[in-house]
């Protein structure tokens, strides 16, 4: 259970006061945490815990359903351990911003250049925080719920005979 | 053709429209441009099967010894610009075949980042449907293109510089 899962007595044990949520889902264990401890926490994974590998870095636009609308997700692995780990932290629309995991991770630059491109989210202390997959011009930001997903200067589809 | 043959087998008579568009049809050089799985239907059709070379069709890696040019799949936004720039690229006269559903239409891929159809930027002569289509279909599509630029009219004034060269679909 993930309550026994060693990167999670150990979490606790130092981040009591920042932790939101545990979930284990099919053996996989996901710690939600407070936006201001992330650096802290993935750091401390990284050097205690052995987390040396961050798979991929990604988020969710949860538009309308929850309270903070973006949910940073980190994913872990420990090579020498051979154990993943799911970081969740939570991103407001109003404060939009989050500190790089690039100071932990060198590859987090590319992966939160992605981020930054498709939903808008800008990372403090980012070494070089432009748009990666979409053009250096575009307007917007293509993965979030409220953007028109046929282009913002189309009529949208309405059905086979519209 | 009520020509007398004095000089017996070793003559034909033509018109010169006739002498270029039959040398261009039986040479058509396409400039590679693979996007997508449509690629890879090109490159069969290529190969020794279906085997392109026979109908003079070879392909050339630069286009700038191209006439001709297959959209091979999903034409995004951001890949756009370099499709024209390949495309100014090629010497007059130049075809451009689409191939796929992708590139006549945009296909499934109904998108802010994709381009509804290369006929948005490029003057399409041939549209070959299919997801993607088939090595015949695209043969199919090719010959089309020769029999378009077998009925092209003025093809050796314009090369001399009388006039404009018209089209095979409208003549």
């Amino acid at each position: 259970m993930a309550e026994n899962n060693r990167a999670v007595l150990k979490l606790k044990e130092k981040f009591a006061s920042s932790i939101l949520d545990v979930v284990e889902f099919r053996g996989e264990v996901t710690v939600t945490v407070k936006k201001d401890s992330i650096i802290d926490v993935l750091t401390f994974l990284k050097q205690s815990l052995q987390y040396n590998l961050l798979t991929d870095l990604t988020a969710v636009d949860y538009l309308g359903k929850n309270e903070d609308r973006f949910m940073m997700v980190y994913q872990l692995y420990s090579i020498p351990n051979k154990d993943c780990l799911r970081i969740k932290t939570p991103v407001s629309e109003v404060d939009c911003s989050i500190p790089t995991a690039t100071q932990v991770w060198q590859t987090a630059n590319w992966l939160e250049r992605e981020v930054f491109d498709l939903f808008g989210i800008t990372f403090d202390q980012h070494p070089d925080l432009r748009r990666i997959l979409m053009t250096d011009d575009w307007v917007g930001h293509p993965l979030r719920k409220d953007y028109p997903l046929q282009g913002p200067d189309r009529e949208p589809y309405k059905g086979r005979l519209s | 053709m009520g020509v007398d043959n004095p000089l017996g087998e070793n003559i034909i008579t033509t018109s010169l429209d006739k002498l270029v568009n039959w040398s261009r049809k039986s040479s058509i050089w396409p400039m590679t441009f693979g996007l997508a799985c449509c690629a890879i239907e090109m490159m069969a059709t290529g190969a020794s099967h279906n085997d392109l070379d026979r109908f003079g069709i070879i392909f050339r890696a630069s286009p700038r010894q191209s006439d001709c040019i297959i959209i091979a799949g999903t034409v995004t936004k951001k890949m756009l610009p370099v499709i024209k720039t390949v495309y100014e690229q090629m010497p007059e006269p130049k075809w451009v075949v689409a191939m796929g559903a992708c590139a006549c239409s945009g296909g499934v891929f109904d998108t802010y980042s994709v381009v509804q159809g290369i006929d948005e930027a490029l003057p399409v002569d041939v549209y070959i449907p299919g997801c993607p289509p088939r090595p015949e279909a695209l043969l199919f599509g090719l010959i089309k293109l020769q029999e378009k630029i077998w009925n092209d009219k003025n093809s050796f004034g314009s090369a001399i510089g009388l006039g404009t060269r018209i089209d095979g679909a409208i003549a």
